[in-house]
């Protein structure tokens, strides 16, 4: 990482997403130009592998893969602040291991609940 | 270098338009899903602010995290709920005075927060540089240890509510 970093170092990503999100707004705009049209009610019927669908998409679904969610998200917060710890591992020296170790011990307290809870068991 | 200076200024008036405009829109949308969405551009209208201000660090993080994580789950928390029928439940006066104080304690935080970064920038005047990933290591693990330490606290506390919630005894 040298001394003069700037924003504008990261020109090219912002190209690069102009580049990406003009792909996709250009083909989608030539193919609803280019293609034929021929509306009839059985081309926009609701389909779902050639089987006629039933009810709504809005059906409220398990908790258990929210509970799988969350957990996700918590032990990737955790990760998320290992970066700055790893970048600076050397001047941090034996208090940064100390500090990382207690912050990591903690939360390995949560992973036992979880596995002594059996949270991520899958059952019914 | 000079050109640049208003090419950020363009870049972070525009970012500023599409946060705040998302972030209305968020408040305003009827369909739930569509706040949703809104929150996401807001977000990735933070990041580029996070870049503005040469943080690519917090903005990776905040795209991972808040738009891609977190977002999944307002997701999940909007599917969970039952939205077949209109219903709209949020209607009682009580619950919105609540609403509003909450708001309001929440305002009144993020002002002190602000206040405490203004005394930051005056000790270190015009350090680009201070956003970086090395030098959000060094003050996170040396003047805000005490800080980072607590949130392991504040995840563990979320991971055991969670599981206490979300997961029915099995016996």
């Amino acid at each position: 990482m040298n001394a003069s970093n700037t924003p504008f170092d990261y020109f090219p990503l912002i190209l690069m997403f102009i580049v990406a999100a003009g792909f996709v707004v250009f083909t989608m705009v030539v193919t609803h130009w280019l293609g034929p049209k021929r509306k009839t009610k059985i081309k926009l019927d609701t389909f779902e592998c050639g089987i006629e669908s039933k009810g709504n998409a809005r059906v409220p679904f398990s908790i258990k893969y929210f509970l799988v969610a969350i957990l996700f998200v918590l032990f990737d917060v955790e990760v998320i602040f290992m970066y700055p710890w790893a970048v600076n591992f050397k001047e941090l020296g034996a208090l940064g291991i100390i500090e990382m170790f207690s912050f990591i011990a903690l939360l390995l307290v949560g992973f036992y609940y979880i596995i002594a809870k059996k949270a991520l068991t899958w059952e019914d | 270098m000079l050109l640049n200076i208003p090419l950020t200024q363009y870049l972070f008036y525009f970012l500023s338009f599409v946060a705040l405009l998302c972030g209305l829109m968020v408040v305003f949308s009827k369909n739930p899903v569509h706040s949703v969405l809104y929150l996401v551009l807001t977000f990735f209208a933070i990041a580029g602010h996070y870049i503005l201000l040469n943080a690519q660090f917090l903005a990776i993080v905040h795209i991972v995290v808040y738009a891609g994580a977190i977002m999944v789950l307002f997701l999940f928390v909007i599917m969970l709920l039952n939205l077949n029928h209109d219903s709209e439940p949020h209607k009682n006066m009580l619950l919105k005075g609540a609403a509003v104080l909450a708001g309001g304690l929440l305002l009144m935080v993020l002002t002190g927060s602000l206040k405490g970064a203004e005394t930051l920038a005056m000790h270190q005047p015009l350090n680009t540089q201070v956003g970086l990933i090395k030098n959000l290591g060094t003050v996170l693990f040396k003047d805000f240890l005490f800080p980072f330490e607590i949130s392991s606290i504040l995840l563990l506390g979320a991971m055991v509510g969670a599981v206490m919630i979300g997961k029915k005894e099995i016996k």
